[in-house]
């Protein structure tokens, strides 16, 4: 296949608000879902002779995003007017950082693959600037929503140091997990506070040199960003191997036919006059600040892991799925304290855990049932109080009960549900006892040789208990009985 | 003794106001009452707020009589229509703002107004402050109190025709390259144009943020201590404002000025300056040498860079500062079938023709490819002329010149020649530039009866020693000619 004797080369430009409750410059609330033009002020508005005042909580967020990406901290970084006309940018120009940003350098590693292999994706510098507002289209007229503007944005931009679609992916999702892990933003990309600019080239295997980029706008979720580099990769390889050129241009996604689109020349301006903010000082950022800021870092996703797979003897793998989230991760802590087995803690979470989190699409404390009373049902499944099985019907119910709102103890549900395992011996050998004197034939044949029917037996005795005996016990007893 | 109320200065109102010898009440009607009597040739005011300034007047009578007055209770003061006061349309003498009414006091106008301050409305301008001669407002020129055929100076031309004129007791201005000290030379009052920073700009409508300031005009050196006192300091939403303490100005003036060392530039004494000017400037300084002041020659040889960097520098920030006028959400707003249309039509129908120009030769000075060779060049130029201040102001305490070249030159002499009238900013410039204060007096008339300015100018936050060399000045026999042609 052609694509074989092609590299992809990719680099992002993620832009993500930050949990403030203030905006940058003014000290509008960030809320998201107000009625348009509610959180706004003479500043956001672009009122004449305002003026911008720097939130320093938002420069505290994005010191933290820096250290977590091992980036190089600016001691003085400097704010930039961008200058371009759209309605919705009411002062004319954007302030941002261009010159001299907050952070330089830095990278972000990969959780590891299926395989194992994990991967450092470099980053060339953090910003923070204001967001825009909204244009909204409606029939025939064009109204603008002010409350956006000036909600703080951090621009994370990365060297080309992916190469597919999915390590893409991959690196979204390990930055979007930073972002939460630090408390510098939700990370929610539906509510437009992750965006994402993709740069993308391709040029032939083992080559040194850079392709022509093509930077695709507008893409709104992880799947199509994958999708979207997919296509890029994809058309650019088909226009080489067809011997066409390609022209460095902006395209936009377009979601509705899953292909990318050449921008129109007027949607975008390639002169911003940038010059420095006259308006704000330098932003000096003093070491003790950075110190101050370091001492309460959290812990990291990358550092999580280590300590899963060092202190609590996971493989790479798996601690990678459990730390992808960070409320996955704490679920698990909570559980794997509370149970002797952590490897089957592990498993639970994993399996059962992110299948109704997944199945359910809502956030994983509304969705799963809380880890106290998972942590109940394994503990009789350890004891052998319940079967695994059991336990896993009963998690079933008290997920789908506490989704509706309904909290019910673990206990409760399986003495309702009636998934008590019974382990009495005397109860079990009478069922066994009934199940042999009715089955004199296949007992017969069982003695003659035919050992298969072992589980047949075993199956039908669970059976004829309604499935809550113990199979370690029936197993016991029916050998006992078949040899005697 | 001042003839009418309107005519008395801050210092002499105050003390027959708290004597209860007049009342606010009077004197702003004597200030309405002179205002109504000489707009009609004047044209200083752009708004006047007769009934807002009657409600001012009437709580300051009560504060006065409850022996609680602020310090600028019951004073009558007019505003530059680039300041924002809650409630009343902000035009900037440009058409674009002509309905422009703002929810915001500007802290100034805040200040002012916990003050006591009466406020009697909004003075004329060039547009967006971009102007040497008030001509290029949208609302009509303003004219020379002294010569109605002649120019009151600009941009902050309404302020200083309307405190010359006595239609106010004092008022305010900006200056981003001269527009409250040469407007105050040309119609002989005082003006003060403070270090940069040492006034909050929350509220003043921008032309170039880095140059910016407002400060007073006012009849006296005593008065513009007054109200530098009550504008000056921090203000939270400035992030550009210091945070230096502001001190008692008005005690300040009482000091002496003997040894103080007075730099005299020989670059700003040769070609180009009127022989009266210069006349009227070297006595001044010989008066002040006769109180104990001591000359010395000083050398600003980056002055001559100063009007090419300082247009490059304030128009690429006007540019970026009048996008907001886009038609949108607030101002002038032409009809249009797109977002594109709408821009291109109200700001061509908004702006006049230098607005137009300046915002132009901004843009070209930040566009890719100029921007090193105009804008940086244009930084690296202003960093030297910042140098050679400071370089003057180890040898001396201030630096005395002349504020303008000329006198107050005839109306339409210089709207056809752009650079010309640029020049006439020559001695006012590169103050700006250095972010230095800077004092503006009046110090004698040439031969038509037309004011001369003398300008003294001081290291970054010597107000007080300014204000008092003033004060001093203003003793020494010098005395304030009221004009005649009103």
């Amino acid at each position: 296949m052609a694509s074989d004797n092609y590299e992809a080369i990719i680099g992002l430009e993620v832009h993500t608000h930050l949990a403030t409750r203030a905006k940058l410059f003014c000290g509008c609330s960030t809320a998201f879902g107000a009625p348009p033009n509610q959180n706004i002020c003479p500043v956001c508005a672009g009122m004449p002779g305002t003026l911008p005042v720097l939130n320093r909580g938002a420069v505290e967020l994005a010191l933290r995003v820096g250290l977590a990406m091992s980036c190089e901290i600016a001691f003085e970084s400097v704010f930039a007017r961008k200058s371009y006309f759209y309605p919705d940018l009411p002062k004319g120009y954007q302030i941002t950082q261009y010159e001299l940003p907050l952070c330089r350098g830095g990278r972000v590693e990969l959780p590891p693959d299926r395989e194992g292999r994990s991967r450092t994706v470099r980053l060339t510098r953090i910003h923070l600037e204001e967001d825009a507002g909204k244009n909204i289209h409606t029939g025939g007229a064009s109204l603008v929503d002010l409350n956006r503007a000036g909600v703080p944005l951090l621009e994370i931009v990365s060297e080309p140091d992916l190469r597919t679609a999915q390590e893409a992916g991959a690196y979204l999702r390990e930055l979007r997990e930073i972002l939460r892990y630090t408390g510098a933003s939700d990370g929610r990309m539906e509510e437009g506070s992750l965006r994402c600019d993709v740069n993308v080239s391709v040029r032939p295997a083992g080559s040194e040199q850079y392709g022509v980029k093509v930077e695709i706008k507008n893409l709104n979720s992880f799947r199509f960003v994958e999708r979207a580099i997919e296509y890029e990769v994809g058309r650019q390889i088909e226009a080489l191997a067809a011997g066409a050129t390609l022209t460095q241009e902006t395209r936009l996604w377009d979601a509705g036919r899953s292909v990318t689109r050449p921008m129109r020349s007027k949607e975008f301006a390639d002169d911003y006059r940038y010059f420095p903010e006259p308006d704000l000082p330098p932003l000096v950022v003093a070491p003790a600040w950075v110190a101050q800021v370091r001492a309460k870092m959290p812990e990291l996703p990358a550092e999580r892991r280590t300590r899963f797979t060092r202190e609590l003897g996971l493989g790479p793998y798996e601690a990678g799925v459990l730390t992808q989230q960070r409320e996955l991760a704490d679920y698990f802590e909570a559980l794997a304290a509370q149970v002797t087995n952590r490897r089957s803690a592990a498993n639970w979470v994993m399996t059962e855990v992110l299948r109704f989190a997944n199945e359910s699409n809502k956030p994983l404390a509304e969705a799963v049932s809380p880890a106290v009373e998972a942590a109940a049902l394994l503990r009789m499944v350890e004891a052998q109080q319940i079967s695994l099985n059991a336990a896993k019907t009963a998690f079933a119910a008290l997920c789908a009960g506490w989704q509706k709102g309904e909290h019910k103890s673990a206990t409760d549900l399986v003495a309702e549900l009636g998934l008590t395992q019974v382990s009495d011996e005397a109860e079990i050998a009478a069922a066994c006892d009934r199940l042999l004197a009715s089955e004199s034939v296949k007992v017969a044949e069982y003695r003659a040789g035919r050992d298969k029917l072992f589980g047949f037996f075993v199956g039908q005795v669970m059976k004829a208990m309604g499935g809550r005996a113990n199979p370690k016990v029936v197993n016991q007893v029916l050998r006992r009985k078949l040899q005697s | 003794m001042a003839n009418a109320l309107n005519d008395l200065t801050i210092t002499e109102a105050r003390r027959l106001l708290v004597e209860r010898k007049i009342s606010a009440v009077e004197l702003t009607k004597a200030c309405l009452a002179r205002i109504a009597a000489t707009e009609p040739r004047l044209n200083a005011f752009i708004t006047v707020c007769e009934k807002e300034a009657a409600l001012q007047a009437e709580d300051a009578d009560r504060c006065l009589s409850a022996g609680d007055a602020p310090p600028l209770c019951g004073i009558p003061i007019a505003l530059k229509d680039i300041l924002t006061v809650r409630g009343v349309r902000a035009t900037c003498g440009s058409r674009i703002l002509e309905n422009f009414v703002p929810p915001y006091d500007a802290t100034v106008v805040a200040r002012l107004r916990s003050a006591g301050a009466v406020f009697l409305g909004k003075t004329n301008l060039d547009e967006f402050a971009m102007g040497s001669s008030t001509e290029n407002s949208g609302f009509g020129p303003t004219l020379n109190p002294y010569d109605l055929r002649r120019v009151p100076g600009g941009s902050s031309g309404g302020s200083a025709a309307a405190v010359a004129a006595d239609q106010c007791l004092a008022a305010l201005g900006t200056d981003t390259g001269g527009s409250i000290r040469q407007p105050a030379a040309f119609c002989g009052v005082v003006g003060l144009k403070p270090t940069y920073s040492r006034v909050s700009r929350y509220g003043v409508v921008a032309y170039a943020s880095s140059l910016d300031q407002v400060g007073p005009l006012a009849k006296s050196a005593a008065d513009a201590a007054l109200l530098l006192a009550a504008i000056a300091g921090a203000d939270p939403r400035d992030a550009t404002c210091s945070a230096r303490p502001v001190p008692d100005y008005t005690a300040g003036l009482a000091g002496e000025i003997a040894g103080v060392r007075l730099g005299v530039p020989r670059e700003y004494f040769g070609e180009g300056i009127d022989p009266e000017v210069r006349a009227r400037v070297e006595a001044a300084i010989k008066a002040l040498t006769a109180m104990g002041a001591k000359p010395v020659e000083v050398s600003l040889p980056h002055t001559r860079y100063a009007i090419a960097a300082y247009y490059l520098i304030a128009t690429a920030e006007a540019s970026a500062n009048l996008a907001r006028y886009d038609g949108v959400r607030y101002g002038v707003r032409a009809g249009a079938d797109n977002h594109l249309d709408l821009y291109r039509r109200s700001r061509s129908r908004g702006f006049g023709a230098e607005v137009k120009r300046r915002i132009m030769l901004g843009t070209f000075a930040l566009s890719a490819g100029y921007y090193d060779a105009y804008y940086l060049k244009a930084q690296k130029a202003r960093t030297l002329i910042r140098r050679d201040f400071l370089d003057a102001f180890e040898r001396c305490d201030l630096i005395a010149a002349a504020v303008s070249p000329t006198t107050a030159f005839g109306l339409g002499e210089k709207t056809s020649d752009p650079l010309t009238m640029y020049l006439s900013d020559v001695f006012t410039i590169a103050v700006n530039l250095g972010g230095l204060p800077a004092l503006a007096l009046p110090c004698g008339y040439d031969g038509r009866g037309l004011p001369v300015g003398l300008q003294l100018i001081g290291p970054a936050f010597s107000e007080e020693l300014l204000l008092r060399a003033g004060h001093a000045y203003e003793r020494c026999g010098f005395s304030r000619r009221r004009p005649a042609a009103l």
